[in-house]
């Protein structure tokens, strides 16, 4: 057969050296990008959860593949054709007992991870309200082209791009669109659920600590859809009376009119707030989509 | 009998079954490539169905299936397109006895007779039309059309093969080439008949109930 | 006249222009080439009215290899609009050429390179690996290939004539419906996607049949070849998973033109339904790339081990294993829709099971190479590759799997670098191992290695430094599909690096190609001498010459069991006489359907009623025409065979 001119040390050696780069590139990046890193770092409740069960995961699945890494370099380094000290079997081509331990022990840790999988599902369904002392808040959220409008129902206030709320206060979040799917994430605090058209859909998070977070949509929805971010700021729940206060005194007013206009195309994604004088408005736009005659 | 119209080159048996293989046989390999193709074509009705059974009831505040179909109509398309079926069975039936004229009539019957469903089915379509209900109203009546009409468009087809048929038995007479197309034929329209039991039941039926 | 055809159309930003010149100028030069050499009653009698399975093969590859030129440059360019799209405030391409970018590399690339390369590989191979003379339908055959090249050039004239869809390769709704979406771009993917899918279903209704029913005497399913075996599960799956494909992307046509109201916002339409459609398809379709490349890794490492398959009937259990779970996970990719706790678990669930045969199949190979004699020749290393990269991007398959995890990293690139793992490290992979492996089967001489190797350094090291930096990306809050962001979000050293990775990818492509034409180039020093076994292999494709005679085989060849090339006790020879050999013949019939589908394409997609709806009486005049004709064949007769089957003994003996 036609064999190879170099010795196989120079690719293993050289495949390996690539690999070790890149697998040190990696604390490498957390280490320089650390207050970056959203997912591994957040700051709510919610997120928390979802990375313990990443590396909970991450940690059981390297049981796995680092056996088969050693296992390829050294099956590949041992047995290659010029060396004369490994045993050459021809003829080794079933082994009952291993097949047994390579079908029956991933069946097992599978399993394992399955059985995780189940009841952190179930934990963390974005649905399920966030147990807490203090009262849950609610706000609406519509996915416009191509910016966000926040409804406060009980505060009776609008805003677009910006939400603000109280640390250690559950919120859930129900969300719509008037525009092509979308989904509304705040990778610091938590996962993301879709924004559709004429349906409603939920989401519950909570900030541990105090900042302001970067929101966005991520799922495209057109043109200005890499403009599509907003704002999400923990505060004390002074500073949040103190900011929904100086909101209900905006001279914007957001009724069904305006909101027609605001629902239009624009690029504009400039932070905005409304006195809310329309209730309701967040059910009149997912009713929009589900018979012929709708107010908006 | 059949035999004399399927041709085999079957020199060693088949490893599989121990019985004549059919390399280099056309007709067993075209009719299992064509029922393959059968079955594809049932799972792109299946999405149709299951499309329909997702979106029946989003009439979008327009009107349901109980209020637009027409029960004696749709047993009416039932029986034509059933009568179809039979008839074609016999026109192969005849074609296997060689029976080339009595062949051809049952083909000619099995077309009229899928030609009125065809009609009964443009009417039906047309009633609805022109009472103002068009697949543009609701997500109920785009999947009704599109199920029904995908349908009456493999139906479409299958008169088209039959009359292409009946040419060619009225040019060639009955040889091993057009005695294939011909069975061929046949178990492409038992199937849409199949498929039309499915609609008939699940469409009219229920939508009614 | 022209429907919404205007030259309006014509016109393109700068990029776009240089792009669109480029095309032209290589198609102008290449039509001067064939003239030159006065080729063109050749490449119509030879290639374009072929019907010989091998041929089509190769013309699979050669359309793939055009198509994986526009895909890759399509990569390059979105890697470097987003290295320098921080806050930039002209950005190297707008957000309109952006996204119509990212849509047509991916539709080019599933569709038009991995499908093409596989269907290109097995029509290559599986008539010679089942000892059989071409495949079960060979005017079909022809028919799936020009239905194939008729959705590719659908996408390439998409680049000069208006624009491609902006809203991803798989056009969910509602953004892909006429109200967000008005213009030709959907409806270029739509007629593209449908045709070439039809092509798809026949290509495994063909194969279906051809492995079932064509296998020489003695062959067993359980002595078939295994790539064989995985292609028969990927054409079930072919087979059950396409036509849902025509159905939805049928619906989303008709909302689109006949204001129906399948995928609509409004009118009582369901999105929702286009998700669980498209990926009751889409998953299954990934499955498709991957199990024939699974199939052909498994045919490299017995090799270039002499050792045969460890584990053989695990290895089949376990692959139709990995088929039937296929269709039972495609909730999977959209978990962040909403779905009850109960619904979501159950399809993580599922989709985590689908590790077990793989990682069975991972050790299967290793254990071939247990007290074997390894050899790293090109295919080798890429199966070594294979197995770091894939394992890799398996292991944050099984991350996403996990419904909470995966509502953080879903739609990020997390998930971009997952399945990029997974399909450059798996399917790609798989089929550059298979072409340098059989590329001395079809040509009887033998790619460069030196420059092979080079290559393969290239693409690993590319593939990880271009997707390594997309996980942590994903970590860091980066959707997919950006075409600009903020600076504060500090991602743009990693998107970088990426665009670093994607350099020297291009430089391994690079290399592949241009040792593509050195290796030609240098064919008579490089040519197999061995007379049509070069690697020692197994199978019956190696029991031909090198090229195959357009027969194949002059007697069919009977088996006795698994590898028949390393049987101890073959089934005796007995001497034989050389028969006629009857075969299908050439006919311009496929080509003329394929070019008027990619019209009837072009034509609907710009309104253009009347010139569709012509070509498609042309097209049904055409079937039956075809349909009602008398078979017909073109007979080898035994002097013939005797003569050619004399020219490579004889021309083996004087190398």
């Amino acid at each position: 057969m036609k064999e190879s001119t170099k010795p196989i040390y120079n690719k293993l050696v050289i495949s390996g050296i690539i690999l070790i780069i890149i697998l040190l590139m990696q604390p490498l990046e957390v280490y320089i990008f650390l207050k970056d890193i959203v997912i591994l770092f957040p700051k709510g409740f919610i997120g928390l959860e979802q990375r313990n069960l990443l590396i909970l995961i991450q940690a059981l699945m390297l049981l796995f593949i680092v056996p088969i890494y050693i296992l390829t370099f050294v099956f590949s380094w041992w047995y290659r054709a010029d060396n004369d000290k490994s045993e050459y079997d021809p003829h080794l081509v079933d082994h009952k007992i291993a097949e047994f331990v390579w079908w029956g022990l991933p069946f097992v840790m599978t399993v394992l991870v399955c059985i995780i999988t189940y009841f952190k599902t179930h934990e963390l369904d974005p649905y399920k309200p966030i147990v807490s002392d203090k009262k849950t808040m609610e706000i609406e959220a519509v996915a416009l082209q191509w910016r966000w409008l926040f409804i406060y129902p009980e505060e009776q206030i609008a805003t677009i791009n910006y939400i603000q709320f109280p640390k250690d206060t559950p919120i859930r979040f129900k969300i719509t669109a008037d525009a092509p799917m979308n989904a509304f994430w705040i990778p610091r605090l938590g996962g993301m659920i879709y924004a559709m058209p004429g349906m409603t859909t939920q989401l519950n998070l909570i900030a541990d600590e105090t900042g302001e977070f970067r929101g966005s949509s991520a799922n495209i929805s057109g043109t200005g859809f890499a403009d599509m971010t907003f704002v999400a700021k923990a505060s004390t729940q002074e500073e949040y009376d103190e900011w929904v206060a100086s909101v209900k005194q905006s001279d914007q007013s957001l009724d069904i009119p305006v909101y027609r206009e605001i629902a239009k195309p624009s690029e504009d994604t400039s932070v905005q707030l409304y006195q809310l004088k329309e209730d309701d408005l967040f059910h009149e736009i997912v009713m929009k989509f589900m018979k012929p005659e709708s107010k908006i | 009998m059949t035999d004399s119209l399927i041709v085999h080159h079957t020199p060693e048996p088949h490893p599989d079954t121990g019985r004549p293989d059919p390399h280099q046989d056309y007709f067993s390999m075209r009719f299992i490539g064509f029922w393959v193709y059968l079955m594809t074509d049932c799972i792109l009705f299946t999405t149709l169905f299951i499309t329909y059974a997702v979106l029946h009831t989003n009439t979008f505040g327009g009107p349901s299936g109980k209020d637009l179909f027409e029960l004696k109509l749709a047993f009416g398309e039932t029986m034509a397109l059933l009568f179809s079926s039979v008839t074609c069975g016999l026109a192969v039936l005849a074609a296997v006895h060689q029976r080339l004229r009595a062949s051809l009539v049952w083909l000619g019957v099995t077309i009229t007779l899928g030609l009125s469903f065809l009609t009964m089915e443009l009417w039906e379509f047309h009633h609805f039309y022109s009472m103002g209900h068009s697949w543009r109203e609701s997500a109920f009546l785009s999947s009704f059309f599109t199920l029904v009409g995908t349908h009456g468009l493999h139906i479409t087809f299958g008169l088209t093969w039959a009359g292409v048929m009946v040419g060619q038995l009225l040019y060639h007479g009955l040889t091993v080439d057009t005695f294939r197309r011909l069975v061929l034929f046949s178990l492409f329209w038992h199937f849409l008949d199949l498929i039309w039991i499915f609609i008939f039941t699940f469409v009219y039926l229920m939508g009614v109930i | 006249m022209f429907g919404n055809l205007t030259l309006e159309a014509f016109q393109h930003d700068f990029v776009q222009t240089m792009a669109v010149m480029g095309g032209v100028v290589n198609g102008v030069l290449l039509i001067a080439l064939i003239t030159y050499l006065k080729k063109w009653k050749w490449l119509w009698n030879e290639w374009i009215t072929t019907v010989d399975h091998k041929k089509i093969g190769i013309m699979y590859i050669v359309v793939v290899l055009i198509m994986f030129l526009k895909g890759f440059a399509d990569a390059m360019l979105m890697r470097i609009q987003q290295a320098t799209a921080a806050g930039a405030t002209h950005p190297f391409l707008g957000s309109e050429h952006f996204q119509e970018i990212f849509s047509a590399h991916g539709a080019t690339m599933i569709f038009f390179v991995a499908m093409g390369f596989m269907f290109g590989i097995m029509n290559l191979i599986i008539p010679l690996q089942i000892g059989a003379r071409d495949v079960a339908f060979p005017f079909l055959n022809a028919v799936s290939f020009w239905l194939f090249t008729a959705g590719g050039m659908l996408i390439l004239i998409s680049l000069a004539v208006g624009h491609f869809s902006v809203s991803g390769w798989l056009s969910y709704p509602p953004l892909s419906g006429v109200e967000y979406s008005p213009n030709e771009g959907v409806d270029y993917w739509a007629w593209s996607i449908q045709i070439s899918g039809i092509g798809s279903t026949f290509s495994g209704i063909n194969f279906l049949v051809t492995i079932l029913k064509m296998r020489c005497p003695g062959m067993t399913l359980m002595k078939m070849p295994i790539f064989v075996w995985s292609s028969l599960c990927a054409m079930v799956l072919v087979i059950f998973a396409f036509p849902i494909l025509t159905a939805t992307v049928g619906m989303l046509m008709l909302d689109r033109y006949l204001g129906m109201h399948f995928f609509t916002a409004g009118g009582g339409g369901n999105p929702m339904l286009y998700f669980n459609l498209i990926w009751a398809w889409g998953h299954p379709e990934v499955y498709i790339l991957i199990l024939p490349a699974f199939g052909i890794f498994s045919e490299v490492v017995p090799t270039f081990s002499e050792k045969r398959l460890f584990g053989y009937a695990s290895m089949v259990w376990a692959m139709i294993v990995i088929a039937v779970l296929s269709f039972l996970v495609w909730l999977h990719h959209f978990f962040t829709m909403g779905a009850s706790p109960n619904v979501n678990a159950f399809f993580g669930i599922m989709t985590m099971l689908v590790a077990i045969p793989t990682g069975v199949k991972i050790f299967n190979w290793l254990f071939t190479k247990y007290r074997g004699k390894v050899h790293f020749t090109s295919p080798m290393l890429w199966f070594f590759s294979f197995v770091l990269n894939f394992s890799v991007a398996g292991m944050t398959g099984i991350l996403l799997a996990a419904p909470p995890v995966d509502f953080q990293v879903h739609n990020s690139l997390f998930l971009v670098a997952h399945f990029h793992g997974m399909v450059i490290g798996g399917v790609l992979f798989g089929f550059f191992a298979g072409f340098t492996y059989w590329f001395p089967k079809y040509t009887g001489f033998f790619i460069d290695e030196r420059l092979n190797r080079m290559a393969f350094f290239c693409w690993f090291a590319g593939l990880l430094l271009a997707f390594m930096p997309l996980y942590m990306l994903g970590f860091m809050g980066a959707t997919r599909r950006l075409d600009h962001y903020d600076p504060s979000t500090g991602w743009q050293p990693l998107f970088i690096i990426a665009a670093l990775g994607g350099v020297i990818i291009f430089f391994g492509a690079l290399i592949q190609f241009l040792g593509l034409f050195w290796s030609i180039y240098k064919r008579k020093e490089n040519r197999d001498t061995t007379g049509g076994n070069p690697w020692n292999g197994r199978t019956l494709e190696w029991a031909t010459h090198s090229p195959p005679p357009i027969y194949n085989f002059a007697f069919i060849p009977t088996v006795n069991q698994l590898d028949p090339l390393w049987a101890d006790n073959p089934p005796k020879e007995e001497k034989r006489e050389y028969q006629d050999i009857h075969l299908p013949e050439d006919t311009p019939v496929a080509f003329y359907i394929g070019t008027l589908c990619m019209i009837l394409g072009f034509a609907f997609t710009w309104q253009i009623h009347w010139l569709g709806i012509l070509c498609f009486a042309g097209i049904l005049g055409l079937i039956i025409a075809h349909l009602s004709e008398k078979e017909k064949h073109m007979t080898i007769t035994a002097e013939e065979v005797r003569k050619i089957e004399e020219s490579y003994t004889k021309r083996q003996q004087t190398a």
